[in-house]
C-alpha cells in the first residue's frame, strides 16, 4: 500500500494494529493451529495395553508410531487401500462430471448469454445459498422407491433398482450435483476475462469456430479450469454425508466415512486421527502439484 | 456460428432446471397433506403448524433444532464479526512477520476440507481443552473459526478499495488514531461489515460437518444435523418444512446482502452495480 509522505513522519502505529490483530490471531492459534497439532498427538499417542484406550501424547519426542504404522499397512495393501482408491476414483469421476456439465454452462454465461447474463448468473449462484443437506434431501425424496425420478427411471432399461442403496452412480452423481456450482463460477470468471479480440484475430486468420475454441479458448481457460477443479475436489475429499445420505452402504464408503466412523463410533480415535493426517498429506501433495501447474499455465500464456 | 449458442443455451437451461427443480419439489412436499415425502396427496399447512404432534410448530425436537441453528448463527455473528473486523484492520496495516504468518494461516481454512477442521476441533475438545465440552460452546467455537476467514476477506477487500487517504486526512486534521478508525474508517466499512455479518449468518445456518462433529446429542442438533439424522428414516414432510424455513432464512439473507451491495456500488458510481454485486457474491 502506498504510504503518503506525511504519514511517514508520524510515529508508526504498530502497537495499535498489533493490538487489533491479536485477539483474532490468538483465536486462530488456539482453535485452528493447536487442534491440528492435537490430531498428531492423538495419532502418535499411546494405547493402553489392557484397556485398549488411546491417550494423546503432546510431547513429540515421545511419539509412538505403532498404531500409525498399522494404519499405513492397512492403507498400502489392506482394506483401507481400497477405500482410498475408491475415494480418488469417485472424486476423479465427479470432477470429470463437473467439467462436462459446468464448462458449457460457464462458456455460455461468459460468451453468449447477452442480456440474460444477470438473471442466469443469479440462478447459478442460488444453489450456493441453499443448504447442501437440503439439496441432498431433495434427491433422497426423488430417488426413494416411490419417488418421482425413481418412477421415471424404472421405465429405462437397467433403471429398476434401489437407487439409494450402495449405487456408485448415485454417489458420483450426487457429488456432481452438490459441487458443480462451485466449479462453474471460477471458470466463468476466467472465461469472462478472455479478450474477445484474440478470438476475433484467430477467426480473421482463418480458424474455424471449432479451432478457435480448442486452440484459443481452451488453452486460455486452462488456469481457470485447474482452479475450478481444485476448488470442487477439495471439499469432496472430506465429504462423508453425501455418501451416507445417498448410499449408506460399505460398498461405496469413502475416506471421510472411515474417519468419522473411527472417531465417533469406536474406541480407536487414533486410527481416525491417523487417517486425517494421511488425508492432509495427500492434499499437501495435490496442492503442490496445483501450484506447479498454475505457474506452468501462466508461463504458457505469457510465452 | 449461429447454431452453436443454441445448443449451449439448451444445456444452460437444462442445467438450471436440474439444479433448482429438485429443491423446488422438496419445498412443494413440505405442503403435502399426507405423510409421504414423495407421493403428492394435496396441499396443506399441516407440517408447518396444524399437525398436533408432527409439525415443526408442535414437535419439540424439530423446534429445538430450529432454535439451535438460529441461536448458534446469531452468537457466531456477535463474536466473529468484531473479531474479524479488528483482525482485518490490524493485518492490513501491521507490517511484521507475525502479521504475514497470520495472513497465510487465515487462508488455510479455505483450502482445508471441513472434515479436517471439524475432526481436529473434536479431538482437541475431547482430549486436551478441558475448558470446552462438546455441545453448543464447541459448535460456536467451530463456527467462529471458519467464519473469521470470510469476515477478514470481505472487510479487507473493502479496506483496500477505500485506501489510506481519508484516514490520513483525518489524522492531519488532528484526529487521534483511534478517533480516525471510529469516525472515518468504521463508517466507511459499515456496508462491508454488514455484508460479512449476513454471510456469517448464512454459512453458519448451512453448516453441517462442524455442527455434527461437535454436537453432544439430540439437545444440540441443528437443522442440517437433524436432516442428516432422519432423512433416510421414515421422516414426515415436517423435515421438508424445517428445511424450507431455513431456505427462506438464507434467501432473505442473500437478498438483503445483494441490495446493500448494489446500493454501495451505486453510490460509488458503478453503472453496472447489479451485475457486479452478483459477481462479488459469487466470488465468495
Amino acid at each position: 500500500m502506498p504510504q503518503s509522505a506525511r504519514g511517514a513522519d508520524r510515529p508508526a502505529l504498530n502497537w495499535l494494529w498489533a493490538g487489533l490483530a491479536t485477539p483474532g490471531m490468538a483465536w486462530m492459534a488456539l482453535f485452528f493451529v493447536v487442534p491440528f497439532y492435537a490430531v498428531a498427538a492423538v495419532a502418535f499417542g499411546q494405547v493402553d495395553p489392557i484397556l485398549q484406550t488411546a491417550s494423546p501424547e503432546w510431547n513429540p519426542t515421545a511419539w509412538d508410531f505403532t498404531s500409525f504404522n498399522e494404519v499405513l499397512d492397512r492403507v498400502f495393501g489392506g482394506d483401507l487401500g481400497t477405500v482410498f482408491l475408491r475415494t480418488g476414483f469417485y472424486i476423479l469421476l465427479a470432477v470429470a462430471g463437473c467439467i462436462v456439465v459446468g464448462y458449457p454452462v460457464a462458456y455460455f454465461l461468459a460468451r453468449h448469454a447477452g442480456r440474460w447474463r444477470g438473471p442466469l448468473l443469479a440462478l447459478t449462484i442460488l444453489p450456493f445459498w441453499v443448504s447442501y443437506l437440503m439439496r441432498m434431501l431433495a434427491w433422497v425424496n426423488l430417488l426413494q422407491p416411490e419417488g418421482w425420478v425413481a418412477g421415471v427411471l424404472r421405465h429405462v432399461p437397467g433403471g429398476d433398482r434401489s437407487w439409494l442403496n450402495g449405487q456408485p452412480v448415485t454417489v458420483v452423481a450426487g457429488l456432481v450435483y452438490g459441487y458443480v456450482p462451485f466449479f462453474i463460477l471460477p471458470l466463468y470468471a476466467t472465461l469472462d476475462r478472455i479478450d474477445g479480440r484474440l478470438l476475433e484475430a484467430a477467426r480473421d486468420l482463418g480458424a474455424s469456430s471449432r479451432h478457435v475454441f480448442w486452440r484459443v479458448t481452451v488453452p486460455l481457460s486452462r488456469q481457470g479450469l485447474i482452479a475450478a477443479s481444485v476448488i470442487t475436489a477439495l471439499p469432496m475429499v472430506g465429504d462423508y454425508y453425501t455418501n451416507d445420505l445417498l448410499s449408506a452402504s460399505p460398498r461405496t464408503e469413502m475416506v471421510g466415512n472411515q474417519i468419522v466412523y473411527y472417531l465417533q463410533e469406536t474406541t480407536q480415535p487414533q486410527v481416525g486421527a491417523s487417517l486425517v493426517l494421511l488425508l492432509v498429506a495427500v492434499l499437501v501433495v495435490a496442492m503442490a502439484w496445483y501450484l506447479v501447474s498454475i505457474s506452468r499455465a501462466q508461463k504458457l500464456v505469457t510465452r | 456460428m449461429n447454431r452453436k449458442p443454441r445448443t449451449l443455451a439448451a444445456i444452460t437451461l437444462l442445467y438450471t432446471v436440474w439444479s433448482l427443480v429438485p429443491v423446488a419439489i422438496a419445498v412443494l412436499f413440505s405442503f403435502n397433506s399426507g405423510r409421504s415425502r414423495s407421493t403428492w396427496q394435496g396441499f396443506s399447512l399441516r407440517w408447518y403448524w396444524s399437525d398436533p404432534f408432527g409439525s415443526v410448530w408442535n414437535d419439540e425436537s424439530l423446534r429445538i433444532a430450529l432454535r439451535n441453528s438460529l441461536v448458534l448463527a446469531v452468537l457466531t455473528i456477535v463474536i466473529a464479526t468484531p473479531l474479524g473486523v479488528a483482525l482485518a484492520l490490524g493485518l492490513t496495516r501491521w507490517r511484521s512477520r507475525p502479521a504475514k504468518v497470520a495472513n497465510g494461516v487465515l487462508l488455510l481454512p479455505l483450502v482445508t476440507p471441513e472434515l479436517v477442521v471439524g475432526t481436529s476441533l473434536y479431538l482437541v475438545v475431547t482430549n486436551g481443552y478441558s475448558f470446552l465440552e462438546l455441545g453448543r460452546t464447541a459448535q460456536l467455537v467451530g463456527h467462529v473459526t471458519f467464519s473469521l476467514t470470510y469476515v477478514v476477506i470481505v472487510v479487507r477487500g473493502r479496506l483496500l478499495s477505500i485506501g489510506p487517504d481519508l484516514e490520513e486526512a483525518a489524522r492531519d486534521l488532528g484526529a487521534t488514531p483511534i478517533q480516525a478508525i471510529r469516525l472515518v474508517v468504521l463508517p466507511l466499512l459499515a456496508p462491508a461489515i454488514f455484508a460479512a455479518g449476513v454471510l456469517v449468518f448464512a454459512t453458519s445456518i448451512d453448516d453441517f460437518v462442524v455442527s455434527a462433529l461437535l454436537s453432544s446429542g439430540a439437545s444440540t442438533e441443528t437443522v442440517p444435523v437433524r436432516i442428516y439424522g432422519s432423512v433416510r428414516g421414515g421422516a414426515t414432510p415436517a423435515l421438508n418444512a424445517l428445511a424450507t424455513i431455513m431456505l427462506v432464512a438464507s434467501m432473505v439473507a442473500l437478498v438483503v446482502v445483494f441490495v446493500v451491495m448494489r446500493m454501495m456500488r451505486r453510490r460509488q458510481g458503478d453503472d453496472n452495480a447489479g451485475e457486479n454485486s452478483l459477481k462479488e457474491l459469487a466470488s465468495w
